[in-house]
């Protein structure tokens, strides 16, 4: 019936019906999984980087993350053009990262971070409540972008949307360029030297305050890209930051602080955990329990599972999978 | 012959490709001050980090008293009875110096799940550290908030703590660092008079010191071992000579 | 000098908070027996919040998770039609014992940024449990049908009695917490703050104690969680959300960190700067937060540190 191209879709014909249908959920929950560790690897990565160069534990990341979605929706209903709405975005989220770095992170680098965790979270409040102000109060409804619209025959008869697709691939583009300007450049060998010794490069004559604003920057608009792209999936609303942003506490945690290829694999695992969870639990559950305990226990420990397994990952190496070197 | 209270067995640590301790076998024998010295990075401080249970060695062995201790933890060791200064004075510097040295006496006056009585009011544990801070001249000082110490006086404090705890091996890290030649002085004369009484591992740069206060002297450079015995010995020692060249002796 | 300030300081708030209701009552005002006590429940809250993080150094994060802990301790045993007070309490005391134990024996292997985000991740993995929990109600929360039932000894159904009865708890937990804080036990947490590392030189196991004090810590908060629930007769995931928790410790810190009274201050002037705020306005919380962020940047020993004169320890970071 189907005449699109499938990948392996002859292979799975091969199988008995129930088999090839539940490889097609478990593909399509890893697909899912993926799509979320993606961007929580950009909101992770900014994270790590800003609290490896400069000590500095930001909760308003969220708010970032926030304010790109929601210059993102807005500039699309407006515009019509997704490119548009994401230069936009990063604009913006560049522009509110430099004039909060300006205003309360410079006072806040010397300060412990009790100081930081609660000055950041002020600033959520204050965030929080400036899109209600400016948006109202109800959610922003984003709308896939007519090029990216549409599903993608994965294996035959399953189709998968190829906005969360492209997801994935931009997510994937943008680690690789992270990597390469990291591993690669020189802006990026200052910000790895600063990672592991701060007064050295100062000492050195590199403009530390520059590099600073460079990497908050950096951090500030891959946030905001994650939260362009979350538009058309996730709903755009006030607080939509801070479950994404807790959930990027805990790939850093399990990544380990200011490593990047941590913040990639943790972010992954966490995202498909999280994904395969939420979809199997409940089945997995109700095929040994009753199906009303199944209703109410799945749900319940599906949404645990990513906590369970930060826990169990730190029992054993609480300083995440990648540590710090010599710290 | 007494038995060596503290023993080391090719101690061996790297980082990365630096090798810091390398071979280090190492003996005290009880009721000596044994002193380290040795250029810049020959690996002293980590040393002492390993005997103190801070750092884990690669390989080798420690013992202490005839024991295996190369596994415990740094709190396991102290209460064995390793007690340890370090290179920058680590005390309790909003707390005054008698709750300072109070504190360190309550380290050993068994568990401190006590949630009532108060201990500022503990005789059990004020009236031994009045003993200690007047042992090493801090009496009048006991009620001053340690912050506000010279420092040469916060070091006194700190050997004060080190003390209190009433231990076998005390390990100390440049004692006399920073300080003028009044304040080394009176640090000397404290360390003389502990002779005997406690084991010492020194580590120092202040080679007045360390010929006056030691018992036998082990020279280390770049992690191992080059020479160890008798203050004469090792005055006359041409390896040791060639190590020190070009540095003055403080 | 201070000493006398503090005491006149804490007498004269505990004697407004004795004769309050009296007069409350008599204006015809009860909205503020409600507020008072809620502000005491919150005072309860952040004076087991100080116990670890301003005497101990622990940032804690997630402390609203043992509130809601000990509010569905005793919202659930209600919906199930196990009224009894005592037994109410009881299981609301050891379920946030055990899961402060559970909570701190992993996160207290980390510390610094770590064990802040740690104890954040674990606080809404609570919400999160609460909230998929749809026989309790899920994220519409469970309403409890009458208080906790303590027979004659106290009818916890009616305003006053329930505000002398949070008053009481609040002056027995200052009481207990300030022997605490001279104790052995209470030294010794001091030290760990003040340097850990010269503490396990010193041959202290500083794990137990830290994980002792935490439990403690969540226990206590969890008394006030039940409390909470016998005030609103309701509990929903909400008062579990981590802003909860941000807002605990704003409460300690406004107060003045390290101090015992001061969270009771900072829960007073929070609660009451929120209720003059949001009356004056819908978008009260974009004023709330820049006063906050001013307030940590520039504030140094809170607004009990103020009244007596008295320097705390917060500022800059060490080294």
């Amino acid at each position: 019936m189907q005449d699109e191209v499938a990948f392996g879709g002859g292979l799975l014909n091969l199988l008995p019906r129930p088999m090839g249908a539940a490889m097609t959920a478990v593909l399509e929950q890893l697909l899912n999984g993926a799509q979320f560790g993606v961007m929580l690897f950009l909101m992770a990565a900014g994270l790590t980087l800003i609290f490896g160069i400069m000590n500095l534990i930001n909760l308003a990341h969220g708010s970032l993350y926030m304010a790109g979605a929601y210059v993102a929706a807005a500039t699309f209903a407006a515009s019509g053009s997704f490119l548009l709405a994401l230069l936009a975005a990063l604009a913006a989220a560049v522009a509110l990262g430099a004039a909060i770095e300006i205003v309360v992170f410079r006072t806040l680098y010397d300060r412990e971070h009790l100081d930081q965790v609660l000055a950041t979270f002020g600033l959520i409040l204050f965030f929080n409540e400036l899109v209600r102000m400016i948006w109202g109060a109800t959610a922003l409804y984003m709308q896939v972008p007519a090029f990216l619209a549409g599903h993608v025959e994965l294996l035959s008869g399953s189709p998968y949307p190829t906005y969360r697709l492209a997801v994935i691939g931009a997510g994937l583009a943008v680690a690789l360029l992270l990597h390469l300007l990291i591993a690669r450049t020189r802006i990026g060998m200052l910000i790895r030297a600063g990672a592991s010794n701060r007064a050295m490069v100062d000492a050195l004559g590199v403009n530390v305050t520059l590099l600073y604003t460079l990497v908050f920057a950096l951090g500030a608009a891959l946030a905001a890209f994650a939260g362009a792209m979350a538009g058309p999936i996730f709903t755009v609303e006030s607080g939509m930051g801070e479950s994404v942003l807790i959930l990027a506490f805990v790939v850093i945690v399990i990544g380990g602080i200011g490593s990047l290829r941590g913040a990639f694999v943790a972010a992954l695992l966490v995202g498909i955990v999280d994904a395969m969870g939420r979809a199997f639990l409940r089945p997995l559950l109700a095929s040994f329990m009753s199906h009303a305990t199944a209703d109410n226990a799945g749900p319940a420990l599906a949404s645990m599972l990513i906590y369970i397994l930060m826990a169990a990952i730190l029992l054993i190496r609480p300083q995440g999978l990648f540590p710090p070197r010599g710290r | 012959m007494a038995e060596a209270l503290l023993e080391t067995r090719d101690l061996c640590k790297s980082f990365g490709g630096l090798v810091v301790t390398d071979a280090v076998s190492l003996v005290v024998a009880p009721g000596e001050i044994h002193a380290i010295i040795g250029p810049n990075g020959a690996g002293k401080t980590t040393l002492i980090a390993e005997l103190a249970g801070e750092l884990r060695p690669d390989s080798g062995s420690i013992h202490f008293a005839g024991a295996d201790i190369t596994r415990l933890a740094m709190a396991r060791r102290a209460a064995l009875g390793i007690a340890r200064s370090f290179q920058i004075t680590s005390i309790f510097r909003e707390f005054s110096v008698l709750d300072n040295v109070a504190m360190a006496v309550q380290a050993h006056a068994g568990h401190s799940f006590r949630f009532w009585r108060s201990a500022r009011r503990d005789a059990r544990l004020r009236d031994p550290a009045r003993q200690v801070l007047a042992k090493v001249g801090l009496a009048e000082r006991a009620e001053s908030r340690a912050v506000a110490l010279s420092h040469g006086e916060k070091r006194a404090l700190e050997i004060a703590m080190v003390l209190a705890t009433r231990p076998r091996l005390l390990l100390l890290d440049e004692p006399m660092a920073g300080m003028g030649p009044q304040d080394a002085a009176g640090m000397v004369r404290l360390l003389a008079e502990l002779k005997r009484q406690v084991t010492m591992v020194l580590v120092e740069h202040d080679m007045d010191a360390v010929f006056a206060l030691a018992d036998r002297i082990t020279v280390m450079v770049y992690g191992r071992i080059i020479a160890s015995g008798t203050p004469d010995a090792i005055r006359g020692d041409a390896e040791v000579r060639r190590a020190y060249l070009g540095e003055a002796a403080a | 000098m201070s000493v006398a300030r503090r005491s006149l300081v804490i007498g004269v708030s505990l004697a407004a908070l004795a004769v309050a209701p009296a007069i409350a009552l008599a204006a015809g005002e009860p909205f503020y027996v409600t507020l008072l006590t809620r502000i005491m429940i919150f005072a309860i809250a952040a004076l087991s919040l100080d116990l670890i993080l301003g005497y101990g150094g622990l940032v804690s994060f997630g402390h609203a998770a043992y509130l809601g802990i000990g509010a569905y301790a005793v919202g659930i045993l209600a919906f199930h039609g196990i009224t009894s007070g005592p037994l109410q309490f009881a299981v609301a005391i050891l379920a946030s014992a055990a899961a402060a134990a559970m909570i701190g024996a992993v996160s207290l292997r980390t510390s610094g940024v770590y064990f802040i985000m740690i104890t954040l991740a674990f606080a809404q993995m609570l919400y999160f449990l609460a909230e998929s929990l749809n026989i309790y109600g899920g994220d519409d929360g469970l309403n409890i049908t009458q208080p906790s039932n303590f027979g004659r000894l106290v009818d916890l159904g009616d305003p006053a009695t329930l505000y002398y009865v949070v008053l009481a708890v609040l002056l027995v937990l200052l009481l207990l917490t300030r022997q605490l804080i001279n104790s052995r036990f209470g030294l010794l947490v001091q030290g760990v703050k003040s340097n850990e590392r010269r503490m396990a030189a010193l041959g202290f196991p500083t794990f137990r104690y830290k994980l002792a004090a935490f439990i403690l810590s969540g226990t206590i908060c969890g008394l006030a969680g039940a409390l909470f629930a016998n005030l609103t007769l309701f509990c929903s995931p909400a008062i579990m959300h981590w802003t909860r928790s941000g807002e605990i410790m704003m409460m300690v810190i406004l107060g003045g960190m390290g101090s015992l009274f001061g969270p009771v201050l900072g829960a007073a002037l929070y609660l009451l700067l929120e209720t003059l705020l949001s009356g004056a306005t819908e978008h009260w919380q974009a004023i709330l937060g820049p006063i906050l962020v001013l307030v940590v940047l520039f504030s140094r020993s809170g607004f009990f540190g103020m009244l007596t004169g008295e320097r705390t320890t917060r500022g800059r970071a060490d080294g």
